[in-house]
This record gives structure tokens, sequence and C-alpha cells, in this order.
């Protein structure tokens, strides 16, 4: 079984995943990074692969892509940080599909197996295509393919990304880019609420537009746990240690 | 039709909608409904009677006299340059707004990299009082002043885009976000055969009536058609009705902007591989990491380091032939007619009257250039080139 699957197995609630950006702010801060997040008691870490044209990605984001390229992040630098990040915290991946296409599908597979990563996700990649490509190819790299759902999401829908899923299901707070932050979430939001009784065999974690404690508590409450993504990386971008502003961030972002 | 899209969105190997979730709502209901709505009888005929009485339509097929003298040929002009706006990309926003109309949006979107769509398309929301707001580089900005100014004086919001090359890929990416970000009143009015399934096709379909009209002007087939590419939306116009007529060659010209063997082109079919760029599958500029390369051409208009998946397909079934012509050669032809035919053309247009300088003729010939633009916009460039 996966780290990735044993957190879910044992955590049933109020998990943390925290976004980083390979390559951000310095171009070999992952490992830094990630074993911070992880002494910090982080659950787990989404690990962005930088492309040069993230649609889906506010400007933050965009900005951390923009800088590791310019740092001379590549795929293979990254899977060459990645074996120097602890073996305990369970890891995903974030990229969009062409990186990974051009990269080979099946040799990314195989890397990632190798250094350890659980899970996959690649917003732009049609379910149809994966099906038909890619599912079997997952299985076999012992990769769990991670879909986003949105507020927009149909019931049909949602049951073939549960039956798809073998981790979780990563749920965006509402259509939109990442760190469109526009006021933090209210409590009175029904798509948070109605989250658990989609009925989703898969645990949910809730990402997009989470900034503060109070958005990361209540989306801790509604779902099985939160990703926070945009609101790290703006404050690693003038931090003078990585190390230490991975640990002030989660102190921060888990009080209260 | 042999090369329309199939029920995937596939042109062969090429096209799909490689979108985030965030989009599906929009691309479903864009795909589930754009057929019928073009189909219908009352848009056809909104759609005719705007393009004739509006937009100047049919647009004259142009016997180029002294250019034919000149190159021991027959050599017509298609002049879209002739459109209200002054190029071709009328056609496809008309007939996007009026869908948008059908689809109860009340926001407009756009990208443009000459400006040229995003004239267009402010043109066509002030015509149906639609709000409209145009994504930018801001590099295009800067080098396409008059047609920044037009699209502001039409009512639109002109965005200044500053990710990326600043250029029309990155317009292109904004447009997008905006896009995921205001899905329920926002129609995205892409303005080339790019995007994602069903853009590449809808776009097609709009920009058809090019080569259905060449036909019914010309006395039998044409020998060639010639055009420029950048996502290729004039291109395919002036193609689509001769696909299946396979005597008639059909050329498709590339920015080569400095020359293909230099690191400033935007040849896409000669330097690039498959891959997926603006959610569709085809051919790109990127390095072996799989990031887009930054283009470069003298014309915004072609300044895109991608080509829509049907061009992508034509080119590897050899359907389509595609060639490239450097900035300096663009230059050249306009020149050429400008002092042969007295027409100013866009240098987007001069990039398939420069490719006249690769062929060898025969006297009987009947070669079909399509004009997609005029210069107007160019009028900095020409000069500094002159100077």
């Amino acid at each position: 079984m996966s780290t990735l699957k044993k957190v879910l197995e044992t955590k049933k609630e109020g998990l943390l995943n925290i976004y980083c950006t390979a390559g951000y702010p310095e171009l070999n801060d992952l490992p830094t990074i990630v074993n911070a997040l992880h002494d910090a008691g982080v659950d787990m870490v989404e690990i962005g692969i930088p492309y040069s044209d993230p649609i889906a990605d506010g400007e933050t984001i965009q900005k951390s892509n923009a800088v590791a390229l310019k740092n001379g992040i590549t795929i293979d630098l990254i899977f060459e940080q990645l074996k120097e990040c602890t073996p305990d915290i369970p890891k995903v991946v974030m990229t969009y599909f062409n990186p990974v296409f051009k990269y080979g599908l099946e040799h990314f597979c195989q890397q990632c197996q190798k250094v350890g990563v659980d899970g996959i996700i690649i917003p732009d990649l049609p379910i149809g295509l994966y099906q038909a490509s890619y599912e079997e190819m997952f299985k076999n790299y012992g990769l769990s393919p991670i879909f986003l759902i949105t507020p927009q999401t149909s019931k049909d829908r949602l049951q073939l990304i549960d039956d798809l899923s073998s981790a979780f299901i990563y749920a965006v707070s509402s259509s939109s880019t990442t760190g469109k932050a526009t006021g933090g979430l209210s409590d009175g939001n029904t798509y948070l609420s109605g989250l658990k009784d989609l009925g989703l065999k898969h645990p949910i974690l809730v990402g997009f537009n989470i900034s503060t404690s109070d958005d990361l508590a209540l989306v801790q409450k509604h779902a099985h746990g939160g990703i926070i993504g945009s609101a790290f990386i703006k404050y690693l971008s003038d931090k003078p240690s990585p190390e230490v502003a991975a640990q002030q961030f989660v102190k921060e972002i888990t009080k209260g | 039709m042999k090369y329309d899209v199939n029920e995937q969105g596939f042109y062969g190997d090429f096209g799909g909608a490689f979108i985030p979730e965030m989009l599906y709502p929009n691309i479903q209901e864009l795909k589930s409904s754009y057929r019928k709505i073009l189909n219908d009888d009352a848009f056809k005929k909104e759609l005719a009677s705007l393009l004739k009485d509006y937009v100047g339509r049919p647009t004259p097929l142009y016997f180029a006299k002294r250019l034919s003298e000149h190159y021991g040929s027959n050599i017509y002009l298609k002049r879209e340059d002739l459109c209200h706006t002054g190029a071709h990309k009328i056609n496809n926003t008309l007939g996007q707004v009026l869908l948008a109309q059908r689809l109860n949006k009340s926001r407009i979107i756009a990208e443009t990299g000459a400006g040229q769509h995003g004239v267009a398309t402010a043109t066509a929301c002030a015509l149906m009082g639609l709000e409209c707001i145009v994504y930018m580089g801001a590099k295009d900005i800067e080098r396409q002043a008059p047609n920044v100014s037009r699209m502001k004086m039409l009512g639109a919001e002109v965005r200044s885009v500053h990710s990326g090359s600043k250029t029309l890929k990155d317009a292109t990416n904004e447009a997008i976000r905006d896009w995921i970000n205001n899905q329920e009143d926002t129609h995205y009015i892409i303005g080339s055969v790019v995007g994602p399934d069903p853009y590449p096709d809808l776009v097609t379909q709009l920009q058809a009536i090019i080569s259905e009209e060449i036909k019914k002007q010309m006395d039998g087939l044409p020998t060639h058609v010639v055009a420029c590419v950048g996502g290729g939306s004039n291109a395919i116009g002036a193609f689509y009705h001769f696909l299946e007529d396979e005597t008639v060659k059909l050329i498709g010209v590339e920015a080569g902007g400095l020359g293909i063997k230099t690191d400033k082109s935007a040849a896409t079919l000669a330097l690039g591989s498959r891959g997926v760029l603006h959610a569709s599958m085809s051919y790109l500029m990127q390095t072996s990491d799989g990031q887009v390369i930054e283009p470069h051409s003298i014309s915004a208009g072609l300044d895109y380091p991608g080509i829509g998946p049907l061009h992508a397909h034509l080119h590897d079934c050899k359907r389509v032939l595609y060639s490239n012509v450097t900035d300096q050669e663009a230059l050249e032809a306009a020149n050429r007619l400008m002092q042969l035919e007295g027409i100013i053309p866009a240098l987007e247009s001069s990039h398939a009257l420069a490719y006249l300088e690769k062929m060898t003729f025969n006297s009987k010939d009947k070669i079909v250039i399509n004009l997609s633009g005029r210069g107007d916009k160019d009028m900095s460039t020409y000069i500094n080139a002159a100077t």
C-alpha cells in the first residue's frame, strides 16, 4: 500500500496537503521545503512540476512556475530532488498534460514509482483519454490518479470520478483558477457543507482559494481535509529561509 | 466530409478537449449545441444577412493582372482585406456573437494577437450590445497600437497580458483563465481554429464561406490555393471546400521569422512536435521538457507557437503542403503588391504572397492567394522597414 493510502486510511479527518512548486523560490529548495513541511506535521505534499502555460493557475502559481523555469528546473532534476525528500510523507505531483506527454507518460510513471510519488494530478487530462490510454499504466506503477471536481460537476460524472479514483478526490472550492481569493470562504457555503453528502467512496480534500486558518478549519470541518497552494507560495516569496518559512506557515495556518 | 472532426472531437490524432474540470460544463454546453444552432434556419438567415450587408460579402475574387504578368501565371486575390474591419476575422466573430446570444451569454471575451480578431470581436459586440473584454499581450499592444485604439473606441476593454512571451499565446491563456472564472454569463470567442473541441470545427465552419465563395466565383477549379497560417483560420477558410478536390494544391505558409535555422521563428510545422497547447493536441514548438517555446514573427497575427489541429492532420496526411517564408521575404512581397496592384496587404497575408517567389509556374495555372487582411495596422512596420 502506498504511503498516501496509508495516511488516508489512518487519518479520516483534518488532513492538510500543502502545494509547493519545484524549483521555487530557488532551484534546489524542494527537499528542504518538503522535509520542513513533514517536520511541521503536514499530512501530504503536492509537488508542482512547472509548466510554461498553466491555464488553471492564477497569478501566484503562474509566477512561481515562471521563476522555477527561469531557475533551470527540469523534470529529471525534480526526480533527483525527490530522492532527497523524506520517504515518510506522501507525495503527489501536479502538472499539466503537455510536459508529461512530451517526457513520455510511461517513463514519467516509472520515475514517479522510483522516487516514491503516490499520486498524479493532471487537471487537463481528459477522463476519457485516461480511461482509454493510461488507467492500466497508472495502476502498473502504483500511482493514484487524482481528479478534480467542481460545484458544477454532474452526479454521473462524480460517480465516474469516484470509480476511477484510488486515493482522494480534489474538490475545488469554487469554479475558478487557483489563488483567486475573493475574501475567504464562508460557513454558509452550501457546496462545502454538502460535500460529505455526495456519498463518494473516497475522501475529499478541498483546494483552491484557501488562504487563512479560518478557511482551512472550515474545509476540514466539511470535508476530509484541505489543500493549500497559492497562499503558501505567496508566503515563501519574501522569506529568507524556506525551511523556517515552511514551518512558520504551517504553524500559522493550523492555529485556531 | 472526410476531413471533418469526429464524434470525439479529433481530426486523426489531433484535437480533443484537454481542459480542466472547471471548463467542462461550458465546453459541453457548446459542444452539444453549436452544430444545431449553426444549422438552424433563422441563425443562417441572420448571419447571411449580416455578412452581406454589414461585412460586404461576398468579397471579390480579383484577378491581379500585373502580379500575374510579373510571375507569368494567373493569380487571383481573394479580397478578405475588403471585409468590414479589414480582415476575415469578422466572419467568425459575427457567427459566434449570434451563437452567444442563443446561449444567453451577455459577456464576451476574446484573445488577440495582431488585434484583427480583437477588433472584429469588439465590432460584433458593439453591433449586438454585448460587453466585450479583449486580452492582448503587452508586446502586441505596443506593436499594434492602432488596433488597440480601435477596440477601445468600439467600446471594448483591452486587458494587457504580461505573462510569458506577452504575445498571442499568453493572451489566449489569460482568456481561458477568464472563462474558468466567469463561466455562467461568458462566451469565449476564440479567434482561430485552435483551442478545445468544438472550437476548431466551430471556427472552421464559420470561415468556410471563404472557399465557398471562391468556388462560385471561379470558372472551374483553381490549381493552387495559398494562405498564411498562424493558428490557421483564414487558411482553413480558404481550403475547406477544396479539401476533397484532391487536384487542387493547397499550400499553407507559416511565419519563418528570421529563418527556421535560427531560434527566431514561428514555423510550427517545420520546428514543432506533437503536444497539447490551449487544450488541443496538435504540433507545437516546445523544449524536450514540454515547455512551450516563445515564437518570433514580424507579424503579430502569426506569432503563435501552435497550429490548429486540423492543419496538423492535413499536414500529416499530406493533403496540404506547409511551407514558410521569412520576415524579410514577407516584407518584400508586401512591397511588390503595393507597387504592382496598389494594395497594402497585412503582414500576415504578405507571407502567403511571398510564397509566389518559391513556386514554379505554368502559364495555365490558376493560383488563388487568400488576402486575409489589409495592412493599415502594419504601417509603422512597413515604414520602419523602408527607412
